[in-house]
């Protein structure tokens, strides 16, 4: 009776989260791969048409165009983790104030992309912005960095490492303060210090933090929807779409909705995401099994 | 300690840091403090070219009263805690359920949930986005906060499954057992024993949840459009087409939406901060 007991009960304390889960999250994702094969306009009859979404995407230019800022967006993201390491190891001091100093380096990542993408909007605005000026101070000549085509990307990316590099420092003050002093201690006793101490005796304990600093790091910069919308609309001339705001804009733009196309884009990011999500599982695996 | 106390440096070396080190918040709130000088501005210090010097006289009151008074973003606000709240108490609602479910019990197919959980909480929003919109349009969701509220509960179950599961696992599993010999159910032992230690979890949850669900973006614009369910930062963006160039206001707007997070963090930081680097010192 107990142990009939103790069986069901599992299924019965997961029953509402998963069904929620399956519902909204698991299910659509298989609904979506079967979307891409078909032409819906989201309200009339779908109609199948095999891999047609797919062949078109791939002579699509706006669709390499998206995809190459998501590689610009990825590689310069990974600059969040280094750049959260180094104002770390910067605060890690136990100096009057130092707390508020912490909590205000953090802040960034507190507030909405949407504010982020405000301020950098502010920021970078031609004329008056404080970079627009400095950069025409610098060079001599006025840059409008969203409005052209050639930086806007680049623009919104400095905009996304904000918060993603004020996540990397917490997650790497955290685990500086878990270092085991004992082996510091040692190690200086040996004469060994500053890049060197860094690299063999720290560095190899702060493992974990960088693990989830780079999970963080790379989904953030899959994710990058927001700062897009707020800050370029994908503009100009469609130059700083990212996969995620093209999929949105073919779904449900004003010039008509192409769910399957865009289901079609989404499986394609999802692909790219799952070979991370892949690795951070196969990781996750190995900590259970040792467990 | 890494690096070296600072206390141990040389006086000048230390002199050097606490200087630099105000000197370098500065920089790095720039962005933010530029908004925050001109959401006070007057307009006519716009108008004036005078974007970055001292404001010629503080507007505050002016600016703040003109946003709430001529704008739908008193209504935003409330629209994101009505979307927030509810989001917050049934995400950590579940996954104390999902989280003791697998945290405690050993069943086949225990590893396989959790993966489930951990991977789609990763997945790309847009490959959900279709279906998901279809089925609140269906369901007669649309545009409504309940539609909302629901989404972001089963996702946001992800996620907290994860971290209530880890939390659970590292409680003193004898506890459970000695329980059990005595005879107690399992919803009591749920219930009475393991809920109360869960405490700290569920606080650090909550805050994170909060935060992120205000700050969601993608959702409101894909499931909400009118002003009476909108969330703030759905409405900032319409907001910002309508004041176009009237910076004073848009700072103004973006700093209101951002205050409920801003001091979420700082009256709950060592929870915050507990959820978000969970997993940051153990490998």
């Amino acid at each position: 009776m107990m142990l009939k007991r103790r069986k069901i009960a599992p299924w019965l304390f997961l029953a509402p989260g998963m069904a929620m889960f399956l519902l909204y999250v698991i299910i659509p994702i298989g609904q979506s791969i079967g979307l891409s094969f078909y032409d819906w306009d989201g309200l009339g009859e779908k109609t199948w048409i095999g891999w047609h979404n797919y062949i078109e995407l791939f002579g699509d230019d706006a669709f390499y165009v998206s995809l190459k800022n998501n590689v610009a967006f990825l590689t310069l993201y990974m600059l969040a983790v280094p750049g959260g390491l180094a104002i770390a190891l910067f605060l890690n001091q136990n100096v009057f104030g130092i707390r508020l100093v912490k909590s205000l380096f953090f802040f960034p990542f507190v507030m909405s992309q949407v504010v982020v993408g405000l301020m950098f909007s502010w920021f970078y605005a031609p004329n008056f912005g404080l970079f627009a000026r400095f950069i025409g101070w610098l060079t001599g000549t006025q840059v409008a960095v969203l409005a052209d085509s050639r930086f806007a990307i680049y623009g919104i990316i400095a905009a996304g490492l904000w918060p993603q590099i004020a996540y990397c420092m917490i997650l790497y003050l955290t685990g500086l303060s878990n270092i085991s002093p004992d082996q510091v201690e040692a190690a200086r006793l040996d004469g060994c210090k500053g890049p060197q101490m860094l690299w063999h005796i720290i560095l190899p304990q702060l493992g974990p933090a960088t693990f989830i600093a780079v999970v963080v790091t790379v989904i953030g910069a899959l994710r990058s929807f927001d700062l897009v919308s707020i800050m370029t609309n994908g503009g100009p001339y469609g130059s700083s779409r990212v996969l995620s705001y093209y999929m949105f804009e073919q779904a449900l733009s004003e010039y008509g909705y192409r769910m399957g196309y865009g289901a079609a884009i989404a499986v394609i990011l999802f692909a790219i995401m799952m070979v991370f999500i892949s690795i951070f599982l196969i990781r996750m695996i190995g900590r259970e099994r040792s467990v | 300690m890494f690096p070296k106390p600072i206390e141990k440096a040389a006086p000048a070396t230390q002199w050097a840091y606490r200087i630099a080190l105000p000197i370098s918040l500065l920089l790095w709130l720039i962005p933010m403090i530029g908004i925050a000088i001109t959401s006070i501005r007057p307009a006519a210090d716009l108008a004036a070219g005078n974007y970055f010097g001292w404001p010629s006289r503080f507007a505050f009151r002016e600016n703040y009263t003109a946003i709430f008074e001529n704008s739908p973003i008193a209504y935003y606000i409330f629209n994101s805690f009505k979307v927030t709240l509810p989001t917050v108490l049934g995400a950590v609602a579940l996954s104390c359920l999902t989280g003791f479910a697998l945290g405690v019990y050993r069943f086949r197919g225990n590893l396989l949930i959790f993966f489930m959980f951990v991977a789609g909480n990763f997945v790309p929003f847009q490959i959900l986005m279709v279906p998901v919109r279809d089925l609140t349009i269906r369901t007669g969701l649309y545009d409504t906060t309940l539609g909302l509220v629901l989404f972001h509960i089963a996702f946001q179950t992800g996620f907290c499954t994860l971290f209530m599961r880890n939390f659970i696992r590292a409680l003193p599993y004898e506890l459970i057992e000695s329980a059990r010999i005595d005879g107690i159910s399992e919803w009591r032992i749920f219930w009475n024993i393991v809920l109360p230690l869960m405490r700290p979890a569920i606080a650090a949850l909550a805050v994170l949840v909060f935060t992120f669900v205000w700050n969601d973006y993608f959702w409101a614009t894909v499931l909400t459009q009118s002003k009476d369910t909108q969330p703030v930062t759905a409405g900032l963006y319409s907001l910002n087409g309508q004041w176009v160039s009237a910076w004073n206001l848009v700072s103004a707007g973006s700093i209101v939406a951002a205050l409920p997070p801003v001091a979420m963090f700082f009256l709950m930081q060592r929870h915050f901060i507990a959820g978000l680097t969970l997993g940051a010192t153990k490998g």
